[in-house]
């Protein structure tokens, strides 16, 4: 089931989280919707995965469950592995679990406003890690706040500490949010979307800064993403997520140069492009699919140009087609074999 | 993302939703694209917002109960004869505080009246007080607030600050000075009619401010929302995007506050009684009885127990009426 | 070539910042829109690009007089926009322009069917369709814009965010608009439904031969529906000129430096472009630099920058302004020079 089996075979990096067969569903009076139905991915030390998908994909969901931040309920994780370093996740104990957020793993946001506190300062939120869990001194942690703005290249760190979140631009809050969450020193960041909210421009910068202190720090880092673009400049492979499940997964250059997967090869198609104008989008037609009743067989089959009867009866399960190379299709092998 | 069923909760799809959720009301109906969906035939006549409601609203339990409850006690206040046959101030000093018995199925109070009567003679005055009360007040309010909310600036200010001069008088101070400079000169005892429009009168100028403000901070949000800017954009007047598109989204937290002032009205009744201003013997009222039975809570506890229950019964009515109708007005809980 | 349909001439639009509560002291200005000039032609799209707190949005709320501009003028097929106006033609300049926004989740009102929203022009202008006819138009424009036509009982609730979208189109059709604002139409939904709307939205046009007002800050998604490209910073247009001019010979450093930003989904690619990388964020439009307002994050910035307003005027390589206007396009830098390399 999972793409994760052997993976890229002779990695020379450990294996930093791994993800398998994972389930979950979100219970409503009205209805459970099947959110995640099977994702499985991986990590290496010092690797960009890049978690490509719409809304509705369950990106994010997936990255919740890894974290141990999903909201039960209505989220409940009803099967499936989450190993970080080895370690089984889902069954370890809460305590366990708040250890290892922060101190190993860490999660950026796209709202990075709502996600600081307004009435405290930026240096204070920083500061209060290395407080609480390293038991620093108020000036000591005040001091080593200062030099991790200074480590997301925020001018004048001295004096911004002291500064409060509305007084920050959103590119310069983005990047208070990664030295919070670098302040630990995590060897696994999850940004989920973390440059959707920001102009290309700071976009740019951003990205760029993220791709910078994971080389430094050799950490590894799980991008969660709708945009084609961004995916394209900075992952070394790429899973694709519809409808709950991995689609594809693949390095980054062979995924984009020939997709395995139709969806894949739908999203790529869609996207507007900056050098060249095209005359029409070819657009997917219709919809993701409702979550609650997701149709049998491929989930992908009613939007797809060339499903056929398997496709409507069969899951088709994601499989290793070439070296690094995984697609939940029936026909990978033909659409990965033409030119 | 405490409620996924919520609908949306930002712009972009915000990474942190529980998207998948979202997904599942949002998408529901997709799944008969393109058959025609049963029960609505294309040539229909639209009902809108307040057709569909009423067609909802029928169907809903806590509006049908709500509603017998309601019309039941209508009934007893337009004809309370039919209810009880006797005097509610007939007086029997032997059969004081008595409890309830065949003969008198709630007891008798402190002067050997008939509570059960009583109680049937006096929903008259609690419930018109009550209702008309709360409808002023809400209508006053909720027409203040929505000038003031929408326009805004200027209008505003002045608005805002002149509702805040009536939140500032405490309520029985005003109250006093109002129906004591309305009944200066008058001899003898005022008619009920008049003293119930009085009473009415002064609740209404004195609490309108409270549902102004509610309706002020509803129609504040709601006039930003991207619809009312293409609204304008179309060309449609204030008195269109006031009442058709910025008021509905208003209604209910005014019709939430407006069912739980109505139990508070009656009450208000009472006190203004107590002190002389309001309703006076031979008239009956829930709010009289209540307060008259004070000295007697632990000796004659029934003397409080049926009006008070009566009055509690009332309150339920309406706020089962009011959060049916509150549910059925808005699209997402039908 | 016929008369532009839209000319709009130094358009200003400054918010007051006020301070108190009761007696407000206006203490400074938001320069949101700051002395714009373009031209809209029949049956064209110009598109309008730039980054938050450029000033597009307000220039759209302007075009739609949903605010009213602090000066500046524009000419509707000759006529004048914003002098004072009667009633009645203040409605049929409205019946002319109309708008789609960007927000498909509060554009449409919650506790409205569909068939109530789409038919609401036509209640506002009741002399466009007839009474009876109202309900087959509004099921004809959910044709249109390709949703179920019995579907106008529905509420909005009841519809995916494309599809939202759609409908926020079928009720800017209604009126039979010449020309059509579109305010990030497409920036709040997927990628895969985003297509479909674009190609509607390029289906319509040519269907009724609209022109559109394009504002999005999706570049990709800018060149892919214009014909025409302004792009604005801090209130001002700093470039403009056909899309192929702007896209494959900016002259501008700040088209340079955006077009540059632009990720391309080509992993191939990566590392061998030539990138240019802004340092900071867009100064803030209340008080905007002096002289050039890119200068404080422009890489050839000089001294003449801060001090003299670069005007929009076509430009030879170096920023001398070109002798003869015909050739190539305006834009507005000291030292404006082409580069073609910047997309890919």
């Amino acid at each position: 089931m999972s793409a994760t089996d052997d993976g890229t075979g002779g990695s020379p990096k450990p294996r930093l989280l791994e993800v398998q067969d994972l389930h979950v569903e979100f219970r409503t009076r009205e209805a459970t919707a099947n959110v995640l139905n099977g994702v499985g991915y991986h990590v290496d030390e010092g690797e960009t995965l890049a978690v490509l998908g719409e809304s509705g994909s369950g990106k994010s969901v997936t990255a919740q469950t890894v974290m141990g931040i999903l909201d039960t309920p209505p989220g409940f994780a009803t099967a499936g592995t989450v190993r970080y370093r080895g370690e089984e996740l889902l069954s370890a104990k809460e305590e366990r679990r708040r250890e290892l957020r922060g101190e190993n793993m860490a999660m950026i946001f796209q709202d990075a406003l709502s996600a600081l506190n307004p009435v405290y300062t930026v240096g204070f939120q920083i500061a209060e890690q290395f407080r609480f869990r390293r038991g620093m001194s108020r000036k000591d942690a005040t001091a080593k706040a200062a030099e991790m703005l200074d480590l997301v290249k925020i001018p004048n760190a001295k004096q911004r500490v002291k500064e409060f979140p509305h007084q920050f631009s959103g590119g310069m809050r983005q990047r208070a949010m990664i030295a919070m969450s670098l302040a630990l020193d995590p060897d696994l960041l999850i940004a989920d979307e973390p440059t959707t909210a920001l102009d290309v421009t700071v976009q740019a910068q951003i990205m760029d800064l993220l791709d910078e202190l994971r080389r430094e720090r050799d950490m590894g880092l799980i991008l969660i993403t709708h945009d084609l673009g961004v995916v394209a400049e900075v992952a070394d492979r790429i899973a694709v997520m519809y409808a709950g499940r991995v689609v594809e997964e693949s390095d980054a250059e062979s995924l984009y140069k020939r997709p395995a997967h139709p969806y894949t090869e739908g999203l790529m198609e869609s996207i507007p492009r900056l050098d060249q104008k095209g005359e029409e989008l070819a657009s997917i037609k219709g919809l993701p699919p409702n979550l609650a009743d997701i149709p049998p067989g491929c989930p992908f089959h009613p939007r797809c140009h060339r499903a056929e009867e398997e496709c409507r009866e069969t899951v088709p399960e994601l499989h290793e087609l070439r070296a690094g190379r995984h697609s939940a299709c029936h026909f990978a092998e033909e659409l990965i074999s033409r030119d | 993302m405490t409620d996924p069923g919520e609908g949306r909760q930002s712009t972009l799809s915000t990474g942190a939703d529980a998207e998948g959720v979202d997904e599942v009301r949002r998408d529901s109906p997709q799944q008969h694209e393109g058959s025609p969906e049963v029960g609505s035939k294309p040539r229909e006549k639209q009902r809108g917002l307040w057709g569909d409601a009423w067609l909802d609203l029928r169907r809903r339990p806590l509006f049908v109960i709500g509603g017998l409850i309601v019309l039941f006690l209508l009934a007893i206040a337009a004809f309370p004869g039919l209810f009880a046959s006797g005097d509610p101030n007939a007086q029997d000093l032997s059969l004081a505080r008595e409890g309830p018995s065949a003969e008198a199925w709630f007891g008798y109070d402190a002067l050997g009246r008939d509570i059960y009567t009583r109680v049937i003679h006096g929903a008259r005055a609690s419930i018109v007080v009550g209702v008309l009360a709360t409808l002023l007040t809400v209508l006053i309010g909720s027409l203040v607030g929505l000038v003031a909310g929408y326009f805004g600036n200027k209008t505003d200010s002045f608005l805002a600050r002149f509702a805040e001069i009536f939140l500032g008088l405490p309520f029985v101070l005003g109250a006093i000075v109002i129906l004591s400079v309305f009944n200066a000169g008058i001899e003898g005892a005022p008619g009920m009619l008049r003293v119930m429009t009085q009473v009415i009168v002064t609740i209404g100028v004195l609490a309108w401010p409270i549902s102004m403000r509610i309706m002020r901070s509803a129609a504040i949000a709601a006039k930003q929302q991207d619809y009312v800017k293409a609204a304008k954009a179309l060309g449609a007047s204030h008195g269109r995007i006031i009442f058709k598109h910025v008021l509905p989204n208003c209604i209910a937290p005014v019709m939430v506050y407006a069912t739980i002032a109505l139990g508070q009205y009656i009450g208000l009744e009472a006190t203004l009684s107590y002190l002389g201003l309001g309703l006076q013997n031979p008239v009956v009222s829930w709010g009289m009885m209540i307060s008259n039975s004070q000295q007697y809570i632990i000796s004659t506890p029934h003397m409080l127990l049926f009006p008070a229950g009566f009055l509690v019964l009332t309150v339920l009515a309406f706020v089962m009426l009011g959060d049916a109708v509150r549910d059925a007005l808005d699209p997402k809980q039908r | 070539m016929t008369e532009p349909i839209l000319q709009v001439r130094d358009l200003v639009k400054h918010f007051p910042v006020q301070q108190g509560v009761v007696f407000k002291k206006t203490i400074g200005h938001v320069r949101a829109v700051d002395g714009v000039s373009f031209d809209l032609n029949r049956g064209e799209t110009l598109g309008v690009v730039g980054e938050s707190g450029c000033g597009k949005s307000t220039l759209a709320q302007v075009l739609m007089r949903l605010e009213q501009p602090t000066s500046g003028s524009a000419l509707f097929e000759g006529a004048d926009m914003f002098g004072k106006k009667s009633a009645a033609e203040l409605r049929s300049l409205r019946r002319d322009m109309q708008v789609v926004l960007q927000d498909p989740y509060t554009s449409l009102n919650p506790r409205k069917t569909v068939g109530d929203i789409i038919g609401e022009p036509f209640e506002i202008h009741p002399e466009v369709a007839p009474k009876g006819d109202r309900q087959r138009r509004v099921q004809e424009l959910l044709d249109t814009v390709g949703l179920n036509p019995e579907h106008v009982r529905r509420y909005p609730h009841q519809f995916s965010g494309g599809q939202r979208q759609r409908i926020g189109i079928a009720r800017a059709l209604a009126l039979k608009p010449k020309v059509i604002v579109c305010d990030e139409p497409v920036s709040a939904l997927d990628v895969s439904i985003q297509a479909q709307v674009m190609n509607l939205l390029g289906e319509l046009q040519s269907e009724f031969g609209l022109s559109y007002i394009f504002i999005a800050h999706d570049l990709g998604v800018v060149r892919h529906l214009s014909d025409r490209v302004a792009v604005m910073y801090l209130g001002k247009v700093v470039e403009t000129g056909t899309e192929d001019q702007i896209y494959e010979h900016p002259q501008h450093p700040y088209t340079q430096a955006l077009l540059s930003s632009v990720p391309v989904p080509d992993p191939s690619l990566r590392n061998r472009r030539e990138t240019i990388r802004l340092s900071g964020d867009v100064p803030s439009p209340a008080s905007p630099p002096s002289g050039c307002r890119f200068r404080t994050r422009c890489w050839k910035a000089e001294d003449i920058c801060a001090e003299q307003q670069p005007e929009l005027a076509v430009r030879l390589d170096g920023g001398e302004l070109a002798p003869d206007a015909e050739q190539g396009h305006p834009s507005a830098c000291h030292f404006a020079e082409r580069n073609e390399h910047v997309v890919s």
